[in-house]
Formats: structure tokens, C-alpha cells, sequence
């Protein structure tokens, strides 16, 4: 790891911009859920296509399990962008962030064959936006930018007395 | 990660001033968070009110809630017996509907883990203490089921023998019978039903009632002057968007509706009535050493025992009048429990043969035209054997229409009256539906984003209630049974089953005859 000293103001800035920006749009995400009455991934799992489609049809047959997705993934995806936002546990969050969005992206990648009745905003082939943010995030948890503004700051300066 | 941060801590402790610059640094995500909050407020409250103010423009804002169960009324004490008439697949449904289940579906069931919503279903103090039927194994799997000591809503196992009886006539006869459930083939409901209403039995009998005007005048009239129940088998209008439909009908949401569309869509070989072989394409079980072929016959021509025959029943007039009496049966019902609208004046029926090329006399395609100039209004009915393209069922009104099936939606028109402001003020958009009503959400909502709309489009919205998928077969038996107990009139009643046979009857005619069928209400005969 560079030391932090190391980094110019512009690179820390567009590395905490990139992480409050991706920590808004997931924070979102999450209250968009939590603020749909009765809001379920059912819908979005039953377009679910390649290596997912199984488990996700095994989500859907069982309520219990579905509840759980449902709220694992609401309450993850706002305690993630709380994370990234506040720069609060930034590794943690940028790595669940991360592996979240890869597998919404596992589950309808836009490759050649798979047909989805769901349009999508924009055109994909193999890439899409998600996979993108996906590695963007892992971008952030490469560089430690919740100690160059975030409360990891404080933490770590704590730790350290 | 601790070892990283050196420079500026290492100086922070030193300078009071550049501390509270860390500490300012620290903090950078809480101003976004407090202007993201911000923005999620005004958000939400800008989409709750566009949704209350679209609701309330088309008088929905006070729509009751539906009610799912209710509870029984009445002496739940007197067991009601019930006799089974036939136990082929449907009579598996009304056992099920009874909160009793075959050991192997229970099996089944459990090892797919779907046992929890039928488990719940309501006791209803039944017992199956009869099973008819013709054919050993179908007469077995009744036994079976009855005998079955796993019980829905937490029943005690039934303590009362299970019989099988030979005929319907000895079930009949039987003074430790109180009703009967009639699943046999359809050229059976009328006269049994007719036998049942005679002995005093209580009657439960699939649609169709009757299949032609010898038979419907006087199962009514029996049925009518006996002091039994009798609840046509007319599940889907139990589902509870059908009380939010009558509520929009009743406000008046769709304006004046003079077409209403009703459809089949099917593509498949079982679909079209195909259905004596098994999965492995041999011929299922069944011959005449098992089954009492001349008893299944009944009042029909004699033929000699055919296994198509039996299982294909549905395609040869005998036995049935096709798709009108197999499928158009709930169409109209589902019509006529929310508009009233009877027996129509005319009907014209067209269609053919064009696809299951086999020995079947019923259409594959058929399109069915019942006039009803005294509500203003023709009943469409298109059926198609080899397409499942969705058409759904849409009541067309002048300002709005409304498809109903698994959800509700309403689509305001373009060219709508009543909307005429709300269109040009940009409220309604009349590309989409603007209200839908999804039972899993439990109320009428108005819908406003993309996705949102596209699902509700297509009706891809789960239909469960509170968690639990409630059984519509289950309620209408439940109607029936609370209504033996109450002496009040179930939903299905002889009066709808008579509007629908005649209404049938008509349309089966007119296809058969190849000309325009009429009613005459004074003299209350087909002309």
C-alpha cells in the first residue's frame, strides 16, 4: 500500500468523489426498497437467467427464504452506502458493495442468447453498468480512501493511542 | 490499515487547528447524507402525493379493503357428511378444499415444502364419508384421501367409516349423506344434480350445469322448489381483486362499458383436451374389467369402451358442449358476478377444427358474440386451442378499461370524458396503466414508475395475501358450506347457474346449427 502521504489532493479527491457518488446511488437503491409497500426481488429473480437461475427459482418457491433475501438486501444495500458515504468501515463496505452488484449482474448478464422481458435503459454486451460499478467498487477497496476523508480516520487514529 | 495513517495524525496531535481540519475530513459524508435525506424526503413525498392525487381523481381513495377469510357464522357443531361423485383431478381440488389430501400429495408436498398455506386453510368440521365412482383406481385414491388422518387447519382425523358406493343413486339413497360434490363429466352434473335436489342433498357441481334446454328447465325448477344449497363450481370469482372489480364497476371508474372481451389462450396438447397418455406417451390406466363403462355412459349413445373416450371426454358433444362449456362457463361468470347482465338476447357463434386435426367434434377456434341491447353491451368470447398469446379479459368503457386477471389494471382512454382535465393537465397518462390493483400489496395503488408499469402490463405480480397463497377452490366450498349452515344463498347460486347454462346452451347451439340463436324471455325458451 502507497503511503498515504503519497497521494496528490486530486487523486484523493476524485477517489472520495467516485465513493460518495457509488454510496448515494446504493443507499438509494436500498430506501427505494424499503419504501415500495411490500416491495420483493420475486420479480426481479424470476428474470433471473445462467449459473443463478436455479437458486434463484429456489428463493422464490420458498417465502421464508424470500422474506430474508428481501430484507438482507434492502438493509445491505443502505448500510453499504451509509458506509461508503460516512467512509465508515470503507474496505468492508466497498468488498459487500462489490460482491452484491456481481451478483445482480450473475443474474441476467447481458450475453449473447439470454433474452430478458425486463428492457434495460441502455445497450450491453457482456459489460453492463452494474458490472462496471461492481468494479469500481473494488477500485475503492484497493485504495484506502476512508483515511483520506471518512470516519475510518477517526477509527484508525484511535486505534493507534 | 492502521500503520497507513502516519503524516497527518502524527501532526494533528501536535496543532489544535489541523485536528479539527481532520476531524472536518472525517466527517466529509455527513453534509452529503443530510442532503441526500433531504432529497429522499422530498422524493417520497412528492411520488405519495402524485399517487393520492391520481387515486383520488378516479374516486378510488375509498375503496374498502378487501376481506380475505371470514370467519364461519353459525353452529360450526352439526359435521356436515359429504359424498364425492366423481374423483378424477378436479374432485382432488374439492377434497383439498375439504382439508383432506391423498397420503402421496401430502408426501409430495411436504418434500417440496409447500404443505404451510394448505396446513393454515380454515377447518371447515366435514367429513368425506362417500365416494362414487366408476372407476376403481379414481374410487381408491377418494378412500385413500378420506381415510387420510393429515388434516388442514388442525382437524381432528374424521372417526366416521368411508364408504364407496357403486352408484350415485345408492349415495343417494343414503340418509348418512348430507351433500354432495359432483365432479363427474358434464353430460352427469344435470342429472345427478337433478337426483341430488330430489333425495335433499346439498349441491356443489363443477360447471357446466346443463347442457341443453331438456335439462336446465327442470334442474332449476327442482333445485328451486328443494330446500337444498346448491353452489355451482365457479372458483376464480372468489379471488379478492374480484371484490376491488365490483367496487370500480360500482363507482362508475370505466364510464359506460358497451364491450366487454373475454378469451382462452391455450397452446398445448392437454390444453386442447389430449390427455389419455402419460408422460412416457402410453395410455393411462383404465379398461372395462375397472371401469363401468355403461355407467359412465349414462344417458348417452352406446359405444364401445375407448380409454380416448374416456379421458377426452371433453372433445365429443356427448359428453359436453367444448370450450363454450369448458371454459367460456367461467367467463361468463366472472362477467355476470360483476355486471348482472343475464341471458343475452342474441348470440352468434363461429369457429372450426383448424388445428388438433384429430376426432374431436368441438372447435378449436371458436368466437362467440352475446348481444345485450337492453345494458347496451356485447360479450365477446374468443377462444384459441393452438396460441397461448395472454389476451386477458378487459372491460371496455368509455373513460377507462380494465383488465382483469391475476392483478387489476385500468388504462384511462385517450379520448375520455370524464379524465378530459387530468389528461391535459398531465395527472393521467393514458400510455399505461395508471391504477393497478396487485393483491399483494392489499390495496388499489396508482402506478407510477416505468418498472412499475411494466409489470403491471403484464401482470407479473405475485398473488400471494399477507405471505399465505390463499386457495380460491378452498373459499367457494367454504361459501358453500357457511351458506348450508346459514340457510343464505351462495354467490353461484341456481339463479346464475341457470342465466349461464341457457347462456351456453345458446352459444353451443348457434355453433352447432350455423345461425344466429335468440331468447325469448316470456315464453323462456331458445328460439
Amino acid at each position: 500500500m502507497k503511503d498515504l502521504a503519497k497521494y496528490t489532493a486530486a487523486e484523493k479527491f476524485v477517489l472520495v468523489a467516485l465513493r460518495i457518488l457509488i454510496g448515494w446511488h446504493i443507499l438509494y437503491e436500498g430506501f427505494a426498497k424499503l419504501l415500495i409497500p411490500n416491495w420483493s426481488a420475486a420479480s426481479f429473480l424470476k428474470e433471473s437467467k445462467w449459473i443463478l437461475e436455479g437458486f434463484s427459482s429456489w428463493i422464490i418457491a420458498n417465502q421464508s427464504v424470500l422474506n430474508i433475501v428481501d430484507f438482507l438486501n434492502t438493509w445491505g444495500l443502505i448500510l453499504i452506502g451509509l458506509g461508503l458515504i460516512l467512509g465508515l468501515f470503507t474496505r468492508i463496505a466497498s468488498i459487500s458493495g462489490a460482491a452484491l452488484l456481481l451478483v445482480y449482474y450473475l443474474n441476467n448478464p447481458p450475453f449473447i442468447g439470454l433474452e430478458y422481458t425486463l428492457p434495460s435503459e441502455g445497450s450491453y454486451l457482456v459489460v453492463s453498468k452494474t458490472l462496471i460499478e461492481s468494479m469500481a467498487l473494488i477500485v475503492l477497496a484497493v485504495f484506502p480512501s476512508g483515511y483520506f476523508a471518512g470516519i475510518d480516520m477517526l477509527l484508525a487514529g484511535r486505534k493507534n493511542k | 490499515m492502521a500503520t497507513t495513517d502516519n503524516s497527518e495524525n502524527k501532526m494533528e496531535n501536535s496543532q489544535g487547528g489541523i485536528k479539527r481540519r481532520t476531524l472536518l475530513k472525517a466527517l466529509v459524508g455527513v453534509p452529503v447524507l443530510g442532503v441526500f435525506a433531504y432529497e429522499l424526503i422530498k422524493k417520497y413525498s412528492y411520488d405519495q402525493e402524485k399517487k393520492a392525487r391520481l387515486v383520488k381523481e378516479l374516486g378510488l381513495d375509498n375503496l374498502p379493503l378487501p376481506t380475505i377469510v371470514k370467519s364461519s357464522k353459525g353452529s360450526k357443531n352439526d359435521l356436515i357428511r359429504i359424498g364425492i361423485i366423481g374423483y378424477g383431478s378436479r374432485a382432488v381440488s374439492h377434497a383439498n378444499g375439504l382439508g383432506f389430501m391423498h397420503p402421496n400429495d401430502v408426501e409430495a408436498r411436504t418434500k417440496n415444502n409447500n404443505m404451510a398455506d394448505w396446513l393454515a386453510q380454515e377447518d371447515l368440521n366435514v367429513a368425506i364419508t362417500g365416494i362414487c365412482d366408476v372407476f376403481d383406481l379414481h374410487a381408491e385414491n377418494g378412500l385413500a384421501t378420506a381415510r387420510n388422518t393429515v388434516r388442514a387447519g388442525g382437524a381432528a382425523p374424521s372417526t366416521l367409516p368411508v364408504k364407496r358406493y357403486r352408484t350415485y343413486q345408492e349415495m343417494l339413497d343414503d340418509k348418512d349423506i348430507d351433500a354432495v360434490m359432483i365432479a363427474t363429466p358434464d353430460h352427469h352434473h344435470a342429472p345427478i344434480s337433478i337426483a341430488a335436489a330430489q333425495a335433499g342433498k346439498h349441491i356443489y357441481c363443477e360447471k357446466a350445469p346443463a347442457h341443453s334446454e331438456e335439462q336446465i328447465i327442470p334442474l332449476y325448477e327442482t333445485v328451486r322448489n328443494s330446500k337444498v344449497t346448491y353452489q355451482l363450481g365457479h372458483q376464480i370469482t372468489q379471488s379478492v381483486i374480484f371484490q376491488q372489480a365490483r367496487e370500480i364497476i360500482k363507482k362508475d371508474i370505466l364510464g359506460k362499458i358497451t364491450l366487454v372481451e373475454t378469451t382462452t389462450n391455450r397452446n398445448t396438447a392437454d390444453g386442447a383436451w389430449i390427455r389419455h397418455l402419460d408422460k412416457n406417451g402410453n395410455p393411462k390406466p383404465g379398461d372395462e374389467t375397472t371401469i363401468d363403462w355403461n355407467q359412465w355412459l349414462g344417458h348417452t349413445p352406446k359405444v364401445p369402451f375407448s380409454v380416448d373416450r374416456y379421458y377426452n371426454w371433453t372433445k365429443f358433444f356427448a359428453y359436453d358442449i367444448g370450450l363454450i362449456g369448458q371454459l367460456f362457463t367461467h367467463e361468463f361468470d366472472a362477467v355476470n358476478q360483476l355486471l348482472n347482465i343475464g341471458i343475452p338476447k342474441s348470440v352468434m357463434s363461429s369457429g372450426g377444427i383448424y388445428y388438433w386435426k384429430d376426432n374431436r367434434e368441438m372447435a378449436d377456434t371458436l368466437q362467440c358474440a352475446f348481444e345485450y341491447p337492453n345494458h347496451d353491451l356485447t360479450l365477446l368470447y374468443s377462444a384459441m386451442l393452438a396460441n397461448s398469446r395472454s389476451r386477458g379479459r378487459v372491460f371496455m368503457g368509455h373513460d377507462a378499461s380494465m383488465e382483469l386477471g391475476n392483478a387489476i389494471n385500468i388504462t384511462v382512454d385517450g379520448s375520455s370524458t370524464k379524465y378530459k382535465k387530468q389528461i391535459e393537465a398531465g395527472l393521467i397518462d393514458p400510455s399505461g396503466p395508471m391504477v393497478s390493483f396487485n393483491p399483494n400489496s392489499g390495496k388499489v395503488d396508482a402506478v407510477t414508475s416505468a418498472t412499475e408499469k411494466y409489470y403491471a402490463a403484464r401482470g407479473l405480480t405475485t398473488t400471494t395475501i399477507n405471505g399465505i397463497q390463499v386457495d380460491v377452490t378452498y373459499l367457494h366450498i367454504k361459501e358453500w358450506i357457511d351458506c348450508i349452515r346459514s340457510g343464505k344463498t351462495p354467490s353461484a347460486n341456481i339463479e346464475m347457474a341457470f342465466q349461464e347454462a341457457v347462456t351456453c346452451i345458446m352459444a353451443h347451439k348457434s355453433y352447432v346449427e350455423k345461425r344466429r340463436v335468440e331468447w325469448d324471455p316470456e315464453k323462456r325458451r331458445i328460439v
